[in-house]
């Protein structure tokens, strides 16, 4: 059974042929080939292909692409201003919160979610906020300083 | 003279080279490359039996599906492939011998097809007797995982004992064990256990193979050691190696999964049987845990005597190694293991035996520490036990024994540099530390208990004599370079720190450097892997080189231009001057592609500098161990303080102090990151991390929510790194290795501040809440009672 869905991707609009078993994590990387979106257990374990779906964060292997029809998708490319870096990816590469880089994505966007919130964050409520998502080899401090760096910029 | 120590780039904590392409989506990883003309995917299907022979294959029906384009076994190509014992097959030949092992490989037009395909397949086996624990193996004659030993190749480093299980015995051998113990005051022996682990890299293995009509191959894989794949890829085949390209892009980690031989050799294979076309295999995360290389099990008996004042007078160990049904790679961390045997530390007499054995489970590889993790799980639980026996302060006691310079390195007669670093000041960093910041305040409730444990090591690079690494630097016209080198990116972060120390060499802004953070075996410089924390100090010594060649071409022309002898002349700021004459100048841009004069006469030409390095070592005596086995050693302390509930078994980690002897840290942010990253690897191994099987020998928790990593709320409170630079002669600007290092002190000091905490001993791995609760239990059975006592006070 094949579906069209419309799928806006870093505010560009697709029309997609979907078939009803892929998931919105197929329908980024094999059909959008947007490979920044990565993948590391396909079962909703690891949180490696984290995105923004109308804003939120989610992992694309647990959302089919028929849910995501006519919605709103966001991934790290989505974040870059035009020829340069965020904050937070700058803050990233400052506080050497990359390492191997496969799971910088995510939580790339899952830091730009939580600092979107525009609450004062905690360090320990961001350790917990980013239990999801799974790094093997930075040891998490760095991202989560990278993130907190950003949030005392925009609260002062 | 002032500026003559002042560096640009070196000390200099400039951010990574890859981080770019990184927080921008850009970078490449194999797991990304879908775009190759003509791709086929591959599927295997892998034994459901720990060990058995294969009676038939019938792949007919598959062969009808449409859409399969071909499929293999292991009788297509029966050769035995491994880097440092030929053991392994490529496909399952004449029996299986774990559960997970591929047997029958299927190129289809998609995944989907291919699994098809896999469904419609049937073997049939003939099971046979399986052994799974490794010291019921090490002594059985019956039950042989590999009867064939015999008839394998294997590198003359190594003593597999044919007729067992015994994949390589590696004996270490120092002054007379009997004498020693008869000296000391006191024998204390325990038993250590640690189980298989897995690497969990996140990106899964992706190899992609192409054999190419001509007869030449193209692979682009998943892999650490580029050329390493391309060397037994050519012996695999019987195809000369200049015929084969190994491409490796951006790795997902590896520490070391990714070392060796994997499945490249299997995609190659189908490639040639399905008419020379492309063939991609991506493990899923759980054929990853099956089917791919895992993290040796280890255990240990040890034996110590010591003098009631603190001396040891000789330590016996046995160490047995579990490397699962295959050791082409596992044998030399029984052998690298087997000569650190008594960690950093001089004793008279010593009588060690490493055994490496086979099992029938999944095999073991290559692991960021290679061995010395788990040796010094037992080496400094061992220390503390014993200070504690004789009633000495644990570090005091482990100062008295310490390697010092001079001193033979365990127990070949390599003998401690003068430069080699110190383990004694890394060991008081941390103590100091850690007693001067312990908690003040007691702990919230009375069965919350705290403890500080502490445990010192040393590693250097486990490689083969031989082990050589190159680079060359390529000048473009505006005088900015490329740096070429062998080693790859996997995370470490090693590019950054060569381009340092190539934009320091040549007077260079660091932007003018450019480094690759892919790998082309036909494009790049040769290194031989990149494993062990090799890479700084061979390839920092290779760049180094190579800068300095193409300084020296370079101050050749410009030595005529300006009529001035090149020892004279001076290259800073991208300009080239005689001494004291800064006006007189040429930029790096007029002499680079060859130096014009004005009358359009010119001379020199395009530059390009080489540069080499290899080890400097020996081959051990097989009787004893004697010899020189590594280029340099890291030495290193690492402690914790812990608050443990003794009622639940709870473990939480406040501090993590760690110090190591690095000689100098070329980027010292990036010192931190393997620090703080390789800490916290090693303590989610040593408090959850545990690949479990059932009677059988099926893996019971292949995937990442039973398979337990630590997570972000996991990490400790505080985190202090203490770089010591005592630099090494010898290294690029003094530099040792450290990434490997970060984790090896780490499960120990937890073991020890358990100890420290609640006076309960446990010597197995991990140390997980039911673990930790039930040695409570048995422990300290009094304890438990008058805590519930206060349960109900409280």
């Amino acid at each position: 059974m094949k579906k069209q869905i419309t799928l806006t991707v870093n505010d560009k609009i697709h029309e997609i042929l979907i078939k009803s078993n892929e998931t919105l994590l197929d329908i980024l990387r094999n059909h959008l080939r947007i490979t920044s979106v990565k993948a590391a257990c396909w079962q909703g374990d690891c949180g490696l292909c984290t995105i923004l779906l109308e804003g939120v964060p989610i992992k694309s292997c647990l959302v089919l692409a028929y849910e995501a029809d006519n919605k709103r998708v966001i991934t790290v490319e989505g974040l870059s201003i035009e020829g340069s870096v965020s904050k937070l990816q700058e803050s990233f590469i400052n506080n050497g919160a990359v390492q191997c880089g496969f799971c910088t994505s995510a939580f790339l966007l899952m830091g730009h979610y939580l600092l979107k919130q525009g609450k004062p964050l905690e360090r320990k409520e961001i350790e917990h906020l980013l239990n999801g998502i799974i790094c093997r080899c930075t040891g998490y401090k760095q991202i989560i300083d990278s993130i907190l760096a950003v949030s005392s910029i925009s609260s002062e | 003279m002032v500026n003559i120590f002042m560096t640009n780039y070196i000390g200099k904590s400039i951010p990574r080279k890859d981080a770019f392409d990184k927080v921008s989506g850009a970078a490449v990883y194999a797991f990304d490359i879908d775009n190759i003309p003509d791709m086929l995917f591959c599927k295997f299907l892998t034994s459901p039996h720990a060990h058995a022979r294969i009676v038939s294959i019938d792949t007919s029906s598959a062969e009808k599906i449409p859409g399969v384009a071909a499929i293999a076994t292991g009788k297509d190509w029966p050769v035995k492939i491994g880097l440092y014992a030929g053991d392994r097959d490529i496909l399952a030949v004449e029996k299986v011998v774990w559960i997970g092992q591929p047997v029958v490989a299927v190129a289809a037009q998609t995944e989907e097809i291919a699994e098809r395909a896999l469904e419609a397949i049937e073997i049939e086996y003939e099971i046979l007797p399986a052994i799974l624990d490794p010291v019921a193996a090490k002594d059985s004659n019956e039950i042989l995982v590999h009867e064939k030993m015999a008839e394998y190749g294997h590198s003359s480093a190594f003593n597999p004992v044919p007729g067992t299980n015994i994949a390589n015995l590696f004996k270490l051998r120092k002054g007379n064990i009997k004498d020693g113990f008869s000296k000391a005051d006191l024998v204390i022996e325990n038993t250590f256990r640690m189980p298989q682990v897995a690497h969990a890299y996140l990106e899964p293995i992706v190899s992609i193979g192409h054999y190419c009509s001509d007869g030449t191959i193209e692979v682009w894989s998943s892999a650490q050691s580029p050329f390493t794949v391309r060397y037994l890829l050519g012996v695999t085949f019987a195809v000369p190696i200049s015929n084969i390209t190994v491409y490796t892009p951006y790795i997902g980690g590896g520490f070391g999964g990714k070392a060796g031989l994997n499945f490249e050799p299997l995609v190659v294979l189908l490639s040639r049987k399905a008419g020379n076309r492309p063939i991609k295999l991506r493990l899923t995360r759980e054929e990853n845990f099956r089917s791919a290389p895992i993290r040796v099990g280890m255990m240990a008996h040890i034996k110590t005597g010591v003098t009631s004042d603190g001396r040891i007078t000789a330590e016996e160990i046995e160490y047995i190694w579990d490397s699962g049904a295959f050791a082409d790679y596992a044998v030399n961390v029984g052998r690298a293991a087997g000569y650190v045997s008594i960690g950093p530390y001089d004793i008279d007499n010593i009588k060690s035996d490493s055994y490496t054995i086979y099992t029938n489970k999944p095999y073991a590889t290559a692991f960021r520490g290679f061995g010395h993790m788990e040796l010094h799980w037992v080496i400094e639980r061992q220390r503390d036990f014993t200070a504690n026996k004789i009633g000495m302060d644990p570090v005091v006691f482990r100062k008295s024994n310490t390697l010092k310079p001079g001193k033979s390195v365990t127990a070949n007669q390599d003998r401690l540099r003068e430069d080699a670093g110190s383990i004694d000041q890394c060991l008081d960093k941390v103590w100091i530390d850690l007693r001067e910041n312990l908690s003040k305040t007691s702990p919230e409730k009375p069965w919350f208990f705290r403890g500080i444990g502490i445990a010192g090591f040393m590693k250097g690079p486990a490689q083969p004599p031989n082990s050589a690494s190159s680079a060359y630097v390529k000048f473009s016209e505006d005088g900015g370079i490329l740096v070429s080198v062998g080693t790859s990116e996997m995370g470490q972060g090693t590019i950054t720190s060569l381009a340092q120390i190539a934009a320091e060499e040549l007077g260079l802004p660091i932007e003018k450097v450019k480094i690759m953070g892919d790998r082309d075996t036909d494009r790049d410089a040769y290194t031989w892997q990149t494993v062990g924390s090799r890479s700084l100090f061979m390839d920092g010594n290779a760049v180094r080189d190579a800068c300095k060649d193409a300084k020296g071409q370079i101050f050749e022309i410009a030595s005529q231009v300006l009529r001035v002898p090149s020892e004279d002349l001076i290259l800073k700021n991208e300009l080239i001057f005689p001494k004291g004459e800064k006006w007189k100048h040429l930029s790096l841009a007029e002499l680079v592609m060859g130096y014009m004069y004005p009358t359009g006469e010119s001379i020199g030409g395009p530059i390009i500098g080489r540069g080499k390095y290899i080890a400097k070592m020996t081959m051990l005596d097989p009787e004893t161990g004697a010899g020189k086995p590594t280029i340099f050693e890291t030495f290193g302390a690492q402690g914790v303080e812990i608050k443990i509930n003794a009622l639940t078994g709870e473990i939480t980690i406040k501090r993590l102090v760690s110090a190591f002897d690095i000689g100098k840290a070329i980027n010292p942010e990036l010192c931190k990151s393997q620090i703080i990253g390789g800490g916290v690897m090693a303590l989610s191994i040593a408090m959850n991390e545990q690949l479990q099987y059932n009677e059988e020998g099926n893996l019971l928790n292949p995937n990442l929510v039973d398979y337990v990593i630590s997570r972000a709320a996991d990490i400790p409170e505080e985190f202090v790194s203490y770089l010591i630079e005592n630099p090494q002669e010898d290294g690029p600007y003094g530099a040792r290795g450290i990434g490997e290092l970060t984790m090896l002190g780490v499960p120990a000091a937890i073991g020890n501040a358990i100890f420290n905490a609640i006076s309960v001993q446990i010597n197995d791995l991990p140390l997980s809440p039911e673990k930790v609760w039930s040695e409570i239990q048995q422990q300290r059975p009094e304890l438990l009672a008058s805590l519930k006592q206060k349960i109900f006070e409280d």
